[in-house]
């Protein structure tokens, strides 16, 4: 991709910086990328009418000699599961059709502060339950990569926007691997940070503990920056930490000049692999480890017993959390009122939530209920959390012998449409790989590592790190990043093909 | 709606044994909310104390008040409970209009307080104790009025209207283990119980405790079981006993109608029951059942509460004296009897009585001035009698009776001139020119002047009607513009008679 | 064999307030049937001895100070409701005409 769109985050505001470049120009290519290509990818569900008078704002601020962030005029595509008040925010749902939030989530707030361009709000699978946009309300997005399969979920809007470049860069979150999952399949770059480093105020909740939002871009210093700026605590999430987070770009840098790789101890989760996992998957993920190794790693495989009922207790932890946060969904206050003839206030909420939720709400949501109900709980939901501890205890044992953990994103390259929107079971477990790290509240990141060779669909590697230590992640997802592109001989992305007949 | 059975009240004693429980809800006066920073405050126009966490709108997160986990701390403390090591949120799940997220942040397994009791005072002067279960923090909910119904009811309401602004106002709920042994007393330990509860909350300063404005609520239980009988009857909860006289005939009403259908072979059906002060009787509400699975669950937007031990014995040590201890002293103290101090009591009076003897007033006086004048003019300015007048100036007046400078006619007259600003009791005497004439060369000029006005008066008194000095004493007290001691008067004027 | 039948289903969406189609509860049935199978197997290693994590990272005490800060306008409050009048939020009867 030639051109302002197939720049970097980086080198558009180094351009940005030095005046080569607009934040109107920079915008405006971007309106004109997704004006070509999105009629194809969907990867938008709003896309904003004043970007370019809010990129204007920035080049004047800048023209005035203000001193201005990192990222200032960078265009940003958001997930619409982030509430803003420019935008209306409908997670994917029909129930939120056209709801406009009084109040911009906090990472929204803490981009506009420094200056980013928001230029849309991304799709996502309905209330950022499942894994392949499929289940949006407003119709599937595609995976740029190849239009007839699935960009990954929940977050395949704000992936395929990147992957597409129609947005340098893009806010996620990340439940049980919406941000890596779609990183791996659509060949970008997705962070989940550790739990609590980034703020949930405004992110619209699925289940309270395992949401964290986080960055998606084509390059883990693009994402890197953008965690700089969204990370850090709010005393709106009670749960947000107040740690004093080191720079995440500066942590890339670092990672991207090399010897990070020579003495790191890398641990292969033995249950993260194998059987269930696609051959060419399997192939990219053992060249990437020897790759690790040739550059001065130690490859240890690690046992993490307990993850073969990671699947199970995030089904169950889930749907219970996410029962309750839905349950908001009524009509009293906002969204989609259905009111039958005569209709009590229950009778409108029973009839305006059949009509509103699509059928994997509804699912989670009977689920979730079933596991919280008087006789279940302890079994159900009781048993989950006590396997959240089981498998936040393996990490722990895990990261005593390994300063990180690696495995591939996910067990599948891309798959087609409509294959498995039927089969929640199959949808269930393509998870598997990510879901531990949401149980544990640690951080990973998926960084794109080749095509697998039988379906020429992209692949990603998943390293984990121990909570807090996030800027683990980015040192060595650039290192593997620069491993990676010197193997290909340039970047992965670069190999995507063009869309909308224009390069 | 057909009217209830009720059984003669000594009747029911004879048969069944009453077995109480309450549930009193307390909302704390905070400054903002239990989760949110907004204004807790009643009255305001409707949906204007409220943030996007009172609306349970799309990403709001709740956050806790201090401020409210330290009342709720202090309350705990002063009902004798232990103060949980760690302590937690649970979310309660529920779908009613008034309830934003449909859900309530409540406390479910792990209360902040837990395993107290609470000393009550009876009418007939005996104590009792009341054992309390927990005391948990919770977020009220929001207010609904209806419409299209008659006289504001649900029941035939074509639409309702929802304001939250109460909506996550914080509440500590108060709930009882079992209340045995009460018998033929059960609605006045019930009155007292709710009564006591209040008093505490006041002497925290942790709520106004206004039970007709909601700030205190009581939710009754009764169950009635026969004579001899282990096992516990079936309850009945009546909801929204919203004044301490209600509580007492709700408890009285239950205990008459449930009597009935048991004495009948019949059975109570266990439910929520409404009380109608209006009517005077309990109605039948929802029946409890298996729908009311509330899938309690930790609230995963809010971290466990670990009071520290040092944060609880400061708090334990900043504890005022029991309300219920302080009255059996100052009672004690000031000489009162029972009848006197129900009258100081009764009228939320205790605090500035205190304060006036502190300040050098008798008791008695400041008994009769703070129930007598400064009520009557309080309640008809509809005003609370600390905004009539301070404790210190009631103090002088009566400083100023005792010393014989005013009469209980001009001290009213002085009070009278300190209401209305005119300065301290001193300045207004000065002022008005008030003080009692004590000038014996005065007085007895103005007897003789009158004794010569009117001779035959002064004949009849001399005849030995004594009776008669009346008018003569009217006249001198006239003369004298009401500042004359009447007694004095009196002396002179018998004195004078008889030495003419 | 799960336990899940169509009574129960209709259950749990009459306490999650959605008016299931019946064609809905039949497939909710075997659905969440085979789902809970195959979740149900927490419990295998969910032992006494092992407590619950409900947070990913163990935090406690986090409280503000009871401050007042921004709140919404009537206007704002009302923005997005579905119906409305005096200020308030509207619905329709909370009891059905027959209590
Ligand atoms: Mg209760
Ligand atoms: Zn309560």
């Amino acid at each position: 991709m030639s051109g302002i769109v197939g720049l970097t985050a980086a080198q558009l505001a180094e351009r940005l910086g030095a005046g080569e470049v607009s934040s109107v120009e920079a915008t405006s290519a971007h309106l004109d990328r997704i004006a070509a290509v999105d009629g194809d990818v969907n990867a938008f569900l709003h896309v904003s009418d004043h970007a370019l008078e809010v990129a204007r704002s920035i080049d004047d601020r800048r023209a005035a000699g203000e001193e201005l962030g990192p990222l200032a005029g960078v265009p940003l595509a958001i997930k619409d599961v982030l509430v803003t008040t420019d935008m209306p925010s409908t997670s994917g749902s029909r129930i939120l059709e056209g709801y406009m939030s009084p109040y911009d989530a906090t990472v929204v707030a803490r981009s506009r502060a420094a200056g980013l361009v928001p230029l849309g709000k991304t799709n996502m699978d309905e209330f950022a339950m499942g894994s392949s946009t499929e289940h949006s309300a407003f119709g599937p997005t595609r995976n740029p990569w190849d239009l007839s399969r699935i960009p990954g979920g929940s977050g395949g809007g704000s992936a395929a926007a990147v992957a597409a470049f129609e947005a340098p860069l893009a806010l996620g979150s990340d439940t049980g691997g919406s941000i890596r999952q779609p990183a791996h399949v659509t060949g970008t770059v997705g962070v989940k940070p550790t739990y609590g480093a980034v703020s949930r105020y405004g992110s619209i909740a699925l289940a309270s503990s395992l949401d964290q939002v986080g960055p998606v871009s084509r390059t883990v210093l693009d994402a890197g920056l953008l965690q700089d700026i969204v990370q850090g605590h709010d005393r709106f999430d009670s749960t947000s930490l107040t740690t004093q987070w080191p720079s995440m770009a500066e942590a890339a840098r670092e990672g991207a000049r090399g010897d990070v790789l020579d003495g790191l101890r890398v641990g292969i989760v033995r249950q993260l692999g194998g059987e269930g996992f696609q051959a060419g998957v399997r192939q990219r993920f053992t060249e990437t480890v020897e790759m690790l190794q040739a550059a001065g790693a130690e490859v240890v495989e690690v046992d993490a017993p307990h993850f073969e009922y990671a699947v199970a207790a995030y089904y169950l932890i889930l749907p219970a959390e996410a029962s309750s946060n839905l349950a908001k969904f009524d009509s009293v206050r906002f969204g989609l009122r259905v009111e039958p003839a005569g209709a009590t206030s229950e009778q409108m909420m029973s009839a305006t939530r059949e009509a509103g939720f699509g059928p994997e709400v509804k699912r989670r949501i009977i689920l979730g209920t079933y596991a919280l109900s008087s006789g279940y709980y302890a079994a159900y939901y009781g048993s989950a959390q006590k396997v959240r501890t089981l498998i936040q205890r393996d990490f722990s044992a895990a990261f005593a012998q390994v300063d990180v953990l690696v495995s591939p994103t996910a067990p599948t390259t891309a798959f087609p449409l409509g294959e498995r929107v039927n089969d929640p079971l199959a949808m269930y477990l393509n998870d598997v790989t990510t879901i531990p790290a949401n149980l544990a509240g640690i951080p990973g990141i998926s960084v794109p590592i080749g095509l697998a060779p039988e379906d020429s669909l992209p692949v990603g590697l998943q390293i984990m790190a121990p909570a807090y230590r996030d800027d683990r992640l980015y040192r060595v997802g650039a290192a593997v990043e620069a491993l990676v592109e010197n193997a290909l001989g340039g970047t992965l992305i670069s190999r995507a093909p063009a869309l909308g007949g224009a390069r | 709606m057909a009217a209830d059975k009720l059984m003669d009240y000594d009747a029911a004693l004879e048969l069944f044994e009453p077995v109480l429980g309450f549930e009193v809800h307390v909302e704390l006066g905070t400054k903002t909310k239990m989760f949110s920073h907004a204004p807790n405050v009643f009255g305001s126009e409707p949906n204007t104390n409220v943030t996007p966490v009172c609306l349970g709108l799309p990403g709001s997160l709740p956050v806790v008040n201090e401020q409210a986990v330290r009342y709720s701390i202090s309350l705990g403390l002063a009902l004798g409970c232990q103060i949980a090591a760690s302590s937690r949120f649970a979310r309660k799940n529920y779908f009613y209009p008034d309830n934003p997220k449909n859900y309530q942040i409540s406390q479910y397994d792990e209360p902040i307080a837990f395993e107290g009791s609470v000393e009550i005072e009876l009418p007939d002067g005996s104590l009792r104790t009341i054992p309390i279960e927990r005391a948990h923090m919770e977020e009220d909910a929001g207010k609904l009025t209806h419409l299209g119904g008659s006289g504001g009811r649900i029941q035939g309401a074509s639409s309702s209207l929802v304001d939250y602004n109460r909506a996550g106002v914080p509440l500590v709920e108060i709930v009882t283990h079992p209340i045995f042994g009460t018998e033929a007393l059960a609605p006045e330990v019930g009155r007292a119980y709710v009564g006591a509860i209040r008093d505490i909350v006041l002497s925290l300063g942790i709520s106004e405790a206004k039970m007709e404005r909601g700030n205190l609520r009581c939710d009754a239980n009764v169950s009635l079981r026969p004579r001899g009988q282990e096992k516990l009857g079936t309850r009945t909860e009546t909801k929204n006993v919203n004044s301490l006289r209600s509580v007492e005939r709700a408890v009285r009403y239950e205990i008459q109608r449930q009597a009935a259908i048991l004495a009948e072979g019949g059975t109570i059906t266990q439910e929520t029951r409404h009380w109608h002060e209006d009517t005077g009787v309990t109605s039948s509400g929802r029946p409890k059942s298996d729908a009311d699975d509330y899938r309690y669950f930790p609230e995963p937007d809010l971290l466990p509460v670990v009071p520290s031990a040092e944060l609880v014995e400061q708090l334990r040590s900043e504890l005022p004296e029991q309300p219920l201890a302080r009255r059996r002293r100052l009672k004690a103290d000031w000489g009162f009897t029972d009848l006197e101090f129900q009258d100081v009591a009764n009228g939320g009076l205790v605090d500035v009585v205190e304060a006036t003897i502190a300040a050098g007033s008798s008791p008695a006086a400041a008994r009769k001035w703070w129930t007598g004048e400064i009520s009557r003019r309080a309640n008809a300015d509809g005003v609370e009698v600390t905004e009539v007048i301070q404790p210190e100036r009631v103090a002088e007046i009566a400083a100023l009776v005792e010393a014989g400078t005013l009469t209980d006619k001009l001290a009213r007259q002085v009070l009278e001139g300190v209401i209305a600003g005119e300065g301290t009791a001193q300045e207004v005497v000065d002022a008005r020119g008030l003080a009692v004439v004590s000038d014996d060369g005065a007085l007895i000029a103005a007897v003789d002047e009158a004794l010569a006005a009117q001779p035959d008066v002064l004949a009849k008194i001399r005849d030995g009607k004594v009776q008669a000095a009346g008018a003569i004493i009217g006249s001198v007290m006239k003369a004298m513009r009401g500042q004359a001691d009447a007694a004095r008067v009196r002396e002179l004027v018998l004195e004078r008679a008889a030495a003419e | 064999m799960s336990d899940i039948t169509p009574e129960l289903v209709r259950h749990l969406a009459s306490l999650s307030r959605i008016d299931l189609h019946d064609e809905e509860v039949t497939s909710l049935t075997s659905e969440l049937g085979q789902i809970v199978e195959s979740i149900a197997k927490v419990q295998e290693v969910a032992t006494d001895d092992v407590v619950a994590t409900s947070h990913p990272i163990p935090l406690q005490n986090v409280s503000r100070p009871d401050e007042v800060g921004e709140t919404l306008t009537q206007e704002q409050a009302l923005s997005n409701a579905p119906d409305s009048a005096d200020g308030r939020f509207r619905v329709p009867a909370i009891l059905g005409g027959e209590q």
